[in-house]
């Protein structure tokens, strides 16, 4: 294939335009088939960035985008300077912690547990069971947590039954972030695994064998093979989480959280949803949400940076 | 000749009856995990089955219907919002995943392509948009000035290419050998004959997954829904859900629903039951592709 691009042309034109004559002649189909796609990322991935820059003007509808007056950095200092930042701030912070504490590591222990099971098929039995409520909708899981969890709902009705006392979970601040990260390992772990469960088929045979023969008990293969065999994946996921903590699980907060429970289930993205989208302060909340974006982004190349630094091992 | 100390030590611990104990623990730790995973599904199915009266007065654990009634199904197809927005959902999610397979092929197509001139900037184009996003509110002005707000499209187009999708089926695109499509170019073959005839059915299991990732995230949808179909007869699915489910009032769902009713009780499992069925229904013939397709995604490029 290769070849025959090369003898299509003589070298006359400079080098470069014959180099895209050629491509162009050849795949002429194939660049014609890419157009739509490319225009859908220009429209809708590039396209919305133009609206951003309502994040510094007062944005009227009457006039649009480019009609409406430059106003600098007033929503920021707006939203920097409101009571309502530091909640925020404190509450995006804190359920990515807790999640990152607990949602991240159990998908690695449960791919630990599960590479610890001898029988194929009671591993391929409890695979499929819980890979199941990764593929149910946030608005059923929502229904159900708010179901079980309500002040006469099921896990009340065992609570009680074991002596303690009733709570209305849902309009109590204290309880939201342990159920909105909770409910979240419920339905990933088992598919969050499966990424985990594919690096461990992938560790060299031998590598146990050998650490066998040298007296390695269960306990130890773990440590000083599976572990290690699992790090690039881990470390790689870790990235990618950290540069989604911004974003975090907004839809399902939107529906879990009540005016109760604001204090600690208001996030910045579910700022912008209430301020910007119900409320129609359009510039406030593009402005907050070029905020997320940014640190969102920060974050990102932070936690690259950091691996690579430490680890030697990065997404670019 | 006594085994050095290091030896006898991780001997001791590998004692077949610790294994034995770590193995029953592991197998109950897992079964457990097993029983959590499923029980609110059953739960939900058993309260659906339930006399309505009965369910209002049940507390505490479910394991079997209390009393039967189909009265809460009944209810479910006789009401025209959740039946209109249950054809909504199935339209959005053919058209939609129809669309999101036909891009994600062009896509994948060309950049698998590895002589392709202008492969890398394309390439990069696409991959940046994995960083950043508009976020919210830009995203709704772009709708918006396309005139797309109470359009079917709205829900459609915005999401038509997804990423990462589109890098799992260029992996497997660039994994089948270039002579296979030699004869047929020879014979005059365009690229598209040869995406159709050759590409797609050597790479009918990774598009096995696509579809069901595509499908499910049509299905399972509700937010572009919410912030861009005003009118209640495009609404999906998930929307008419939320509304029995989270705001916990069957009356806008119409059809004299009154939610001091006791049906209203069983209701809400009903539409849940409703809901996730049809996905219940192509789990397990799609489930052995998971691994594959997920793996796939993992390759780090």
């Amino acid at each position: 294939m290769q070849e025959r691009v090369r003898s299509g042309g003589v070298g006359v034109r400079p080098i470069r335009e014959s180099r895209w004559r050629r491509s162009w002649q050849r795949y002429t189909w194939v660049y014609l088939m890419l157009v739509p796609v490319l225009l859908y990322y220009a429209v809708f991935e590039y396209g919305p960035l133009y609206g951003l820059i309502i994040a510094f003007k007062d944005y009227s509808p009457a006039v649009g985008i480019g009609g409406s007056p430059w106003v600098g950095w007033q929503w920021f200092h707006e939203f920097f300077g409101s009571f309502y930042f530091w909640r925020v701030l404190r509450n995006t912070l804190m359920i990515n912690v807790w999640d990152l504490l607990f949602g991240f590591t159990a998908p690695i222990l449960l791919a630990l547990l599960l590479n610890e099971v001898t029988s194929t098929r009671f591993r391929r039995f409890v695979q499929t069971m819980v890979y199941l409520p990764h593929f149910i909708s946030i608005v059923v899981i929502s229904g159900l947590v708010l179901d079980l969890f309500a002040q006469n709902g099921l896990i009340n009705d065992i609570l009680v039954s074991l002596g303690g006392t009733r709570t209305a979970y849902m309009s109590d601040p204290g309880s939201f972030q342990g159920i909105y990260v909770g409910s979240g390992i419920w339905q990933s772990v088992g598919w969050g695994s499966i990424i985990y469960l594919a690096a461990l088929a992938g560790i060299n045979p031998s590598l146990y064998e050998a650490a066998r023969v040298d007296g390695a008990g269960r306990w130890h293969l773990v440590r000083h093979v599976t572990l290690p065999g699992m790090m690039p994946t881990i470390i790689t996921l870790l990235i990618l989480r950290i540069g989604q903590m911004m974003s975090v699980g907004f839809e399902k907060i939107i529906l879990l959280y009540n005016p109760s429970t604001y204090e600690t289930a208001d996030v910045i993205s579910t700022t912008v949803y209430r301020r910007g989208l119900l409320e129609a302060n359009f510039s406030y909340g593009a402005a907050v949400g070029l905020f997320n974006a940014v640190i969102a982004l920060a974050l990102l190349l932070l936690a690259n940076r950091l691996s690579r630094t430490f680890t030697g091992s990065s997404l670019w | 000749m006594r085994p050095p100390r290091a030896l006898r030590q991780s001997q001791g611990f590998r004692s077949p009856l610790g294994d034995r104990v770590f193995d029953v623990f592991n197998a109950v730790l897992l079964l457990a995990l097993v029983l959590i995973t499923l029980y609110p599904f059953y739960y939900v199915l058993m309260a659906s089955l339930s006399e309505p009266s009965r369910m209002l007065r049940h507390s505490g654990v479910l394991l079997a219907p209390q009393g039967f009634s189909l009265e809460a199904y009944v209810r479910v197809f006789e009401n025209s919002y959740l039946r209109e927005s249950y054809r909504n959902t199935v339209l959005y999610t053919v058209f939609g995943t129809a669309l999101n397979i036909v891009l994600t092929c062009l896509g994948a197509y060309g950049l698998s392509k590895h002589d392709l001139v202008g492969r890398t900037p394309i390439t990069l184009f696409i991959v940046l948009t994995m960083f950043f996003s508009g976020g919210l509110i830009p995203n709704f002005l772009l709708v918006q000035s396309l005139g797309l707000l109470n359009n079917p499209l709205a829900v459609i187009l915005p999401t038509a290419v997804n990423t990462w999708n589109l890098l799992i089926l260029r992996t497997a695109f660039a994994a089948i050998p270039p002579s296979l499509e030699e004869s047929a170019r020879l014979e005059g073959a365009n690229d598209l004959i040869i995406l159709c005839r050759i590409y797609i059915p050597l790479s009918l299991p990774t598009l096995a997954v696509l579809v069901l990732f595509y499908a499910v995230g049509h299905w399972n949808s509700w937010f572009s829904a919410l912030i861009y179909l005003n009118d209640p007869h495009l609404h999906p699915l998930q929307l008419a859900l939320r509304q029995i489910l989270i705001d916990g009032s069957t009356e806008g769902v119409g059809a004299g629903g009154d939610a001091a009713e006791p049906v209203a009780v069983t209701l809400r499992y009903a539409a849940i039951v409703a809901s996730i069925l049809p996905i219940l229904l192509v789990y397990p013939f799609l489930q052995r592709y998971f691994v594959k397709g997920v793996l796939v995604g993992g390759v780090k490029e």
